[in-house]
């Protein structure tokens, strides 16, 4: 017999150290178990029972695998040490098992594939916590420092300690409850038919609470928020302070410099709607007159370019980055063009960021919910509910997604952000 | 009724050389003919009540040796062999796996080196093994006794340090009765117990501490140290021949009448004692 959860001590916790531990004999009759459990929560622990088998016959002995949360990890060793005595044992008995990288770029056969969520290592006896998390890459341990963290493997050098399997090595899922935290009224990944303006009353909460906090907020954007017009209303949050790293590809830096320069984007006016004669060449001659001037900073510090979202980044010290790809005209000179050198920079770039919000781009949402823990709120907004769905499918569990078109979106968004401006000045 | 044969040690070497109970004082020595006499009284009572003595032989710097009941924990012709907590008593160690594998029992060791302490810390009462633990005997050792040998083990706390060993505060006296001392157990064990022995016969504290149920049956004899009126009293109601015989020699060292034996055949309240199967 099984069933996982079957008993738990509570279900509220943030419990800073947790450890599995298995209880097996004759645990019934000889009211083991009830002890053991009475022993936890009588130290101020929790427990949650995930797993008992019970014996058939008077011979057979029962089993039951027990989740142990303490205040701390002194507190947790004591209940261990205490519940030890009556037999329990820590089913992550030993240390890690770690192998050193016998070449650059790759990993020794066997390794840890890691989760985007809270890891710990066992090395010596003791937990470290990985640092770096995110999902896809090794763990690496630095014998010197006693540290560890997460290393993408085409990262790795030689001789570098690996860890190997899953003994030592635990993973602290992101809670319900903790997700519920900033969203708590969204119940399902993609939202279609939920109030959207509860939604976006949200997001503007955090990218106002994140300001307020000294605390990052990462916009990964695409194409379609110069399209739509929304550009102006990015700009607006980027001049207010509320976003402080851009995300986005050749595409939206290419059209918000033509938009600036033309008043087009590919060719359009957005003013009117209607195209432009011979509106199809602004888009590289805006690429070119960047190239002329060496970079966009050196653009703007020239005068050629004096509006929109990449010269509010420029002129607020907003952070940005832009990933090439294949199909980039030019491109321009600020376009990383080497992919894995894109990521290092993302990867770099993502490690303060405590909330992002994805807006109108595929692909580079999901690259950046590939780099980002758990732990970071992430919010996809896209007229296509697949791109959300994509993201939870590769691991980023933890995004709210919002079906909806950019441009009232955005306008919503700010609306929500001044409003709460009025509230805190009055 | 099985005739039982029962090891015991002479104590020629016996004497309070060390600490490592509440019992032992080094400065309250035994008095070495007494308690040799004593041992002689106490072999006598064993025989006439109709078992069959084997004998170890001392050895000079071990001088708990004599508490046979400690060599092992013994299951049918399997002989689990002790490993014991103190260091002071691990040399006794050899010399019962020696004894035992000659007498031709399958000497079986103590899983991982969990501290065990044989017959002292392991008492069938029917099919089913009462185990102490937390002063002496480890409970997951308890644990994997149970599973090595496919039986019933229900892990009982020793909460007092005066009564060490299970054998000290509890004696099965048939398959389905016991005497013990309720003090010398916490809440849960207490109430194990009385989910599994169906008769119960407790033992008032001051008997407890003249050792009243560290007792010696052989069939409806019962042998126990001096001072026990009472416990006497409802083993004759019960139906049972109580026999008083003075070991306050061996109290000095926190043992008595059942510590100085081991119970090689014939346990009477072990279900398995008839069984062709262990």
């Amino acid at each position: 017999m099984s069933n996982p959860g079957l008993v738990s001590s509570s279900q509220k916790s943030t419990f800073a150290a947790v450890e599995d531990v298995e209880v097996r004999g004759h645990i019934i009759d000889s009211l083991i178990l009830p002890k053991v459990l009475d022993g936890i929560t009588a130290a101020g622990g929790e427990f949650t029972i995930k797993d008992v088998a019970i014996g058939h016959d008077r011979s057979d002995p029962s089993f039951a695998r027990i989740e142990v949360r303490a205040a701390s990890e002194e507190a947790l060793q004591a209940i261990i040490a205490q519940i030890a005595d009556h037999g329990a044992v820590a089913v992550h008995g030993g240390d890690a098992r770690l192998v050193e990288a016998d070449m650059d770029g790759a990993f020794p056969e066997g390794f840890y594939s890691t989760t985007n969520q809270r890891t710990e290592i066992r090395l010596g006896g003791h937990w470290i916590e990985v640092g770096d998390q995110e999902m896809d890459c090794g763990v690496i341990v630095d014998d010197r420092s006693i540290t560890c963290r997460c290393l993408p493997m085409t990262e790795v050098k030689r001789g570098m300690k690996v860890v190997v399997g899953h003994v030592g090595t635990r993973v602290f899922p992101l809670e319900r409850q903790e997700q519920g935290h900033a969203f708590g009224f969204m119940n399902s990944a993609v939202s279609t038919e939920k109030p959207k303006g509860v939604v976006i009353r949200e997001i503007a909460r955090q990218l106002f609470e994140n300001r307020r906090d000294a605390k990052k907020s990462l916009l990964v954007g695409g194409p379609a928020i110069v399209h739509t017009g929304s550009g102006p209303l990015v700009c607006e949050l980027l001049r207010d302070g509320y976003l402080h790293k851009l995300f986005a590809g050749n595409a939206l830096a290419t059209h918000d410099i033509e938009q600036s320069l033309f008043g087009t984007s590919l060719g359009v006016n957005l003013n009117e709607g209607t195209s432009v004669d011979a509106g199809h060449e602004h888009h590289l001659r805006s690429i070119n007159r960047i190239r002329r001037a060496g970079s966009i900073a050196a653009a703007v510090e020239a005068g050629t370019l004096r509006s929109g979202i990449m010269y509010e980044c420029i002129k607020n010290g907003v952070q940005f980055h832009l990933s090439g790809s294949i199909r980039d005209d030019g491109p321009l000179p600020d376009v990383v063009t080497d992919a894995l050198e894109c990521q290092r920079i993302m990867r770099s770039m993502v490690k303060d960021v405590s909330f992002c919000l994805m807006v109108a781009t595929t692909l580079h949402s999901v690259a950046v919910g590939n780099l980002l823990p758990a732990v970071v709120k992430v919010v996809c907004v896209d007229i296509n509910p697949s791109t959300v769905i994509k993201l939870n499918d590769r691991g980023s569990f933890q995004t709210v997604g919002l079906v909806t078109d950019v441009e009232p979106f955005l306008r919503a968004l700010v609306a929500e952000v001044r409003k709460l401006e009025q509230q805190a000045g009055a | 009724m099985s005739s039982p044969r029962i090891l015991m040690c002479p104590p020629t070497h016996y004497g309070i050389h060390y600490e490592i109970n509440p019992w032992m004082n080094t400065e309250r020595q035994a008095d070495h003919p007494l308690a040799q006499e004593q041992w002689r009284a106490l072999r006598g009572h064993l025989v006439a009540a109709g078992a069959t003595i084997e004998e170890l032989a001392p050895v000079d710097g071990l001088p708990d040796l004599v508490f046979t009941a400690n060599a092992a924990m013994v299951f049918g012709r399997k002989a689990v062999i002790s490993h014991f907590k103190h260091p002071q008593r691990q040399g006794e160690e050899e010399h019962f796996r020696r004894w035992l594998a000659a007498d031709g029992f399958e000497a079986l060791e103590t899983p991982n080196q969990f501290s065990f302490e044989g017959a002292g810390d392991a008492l069938f009462c029917g099919d089913t093994l009462f185990a102490g633990y937390r002063q002496r005997s480890d409970a997951l050792g308890h644990q994997q006794i149970g599973e090595m040998l496919g039986i019933r083990v229900l892990p009982l706390e020793l909460i007092d340090s005066y009564y060490y060993h299970l054998d000290t505060c509890f004696c099965p006296l048939t398959a389905d009765s016991a005497i013990y001392f309720p003090g010398a157990f916490d809440d849960y064990g207490q109430r194990v117990l009385a989910a599994n022995v169906p008769t119960l016969i407790a033992v008032e504290e001051e008997e407890a501490r003249s050792f009243a149920c560290n007792a010696v049956v052989v069939g409806r004899t019962v042998v126990t140290n001096v001072g026990c009126p009472h416990l006497h009293e409802q083993l004759r109601n019960a139906g049972f021949t109580p026999v008083e015989t003075p070991l306050g020699e061996f109290v000095k060292a926190g043992g008595s009448a059942k510590c100085l034996t081991l119970r090689l055949e014939g346990e009477d309240a072990a279900v398995w004692a008839n069984s062709t199967q262990c």
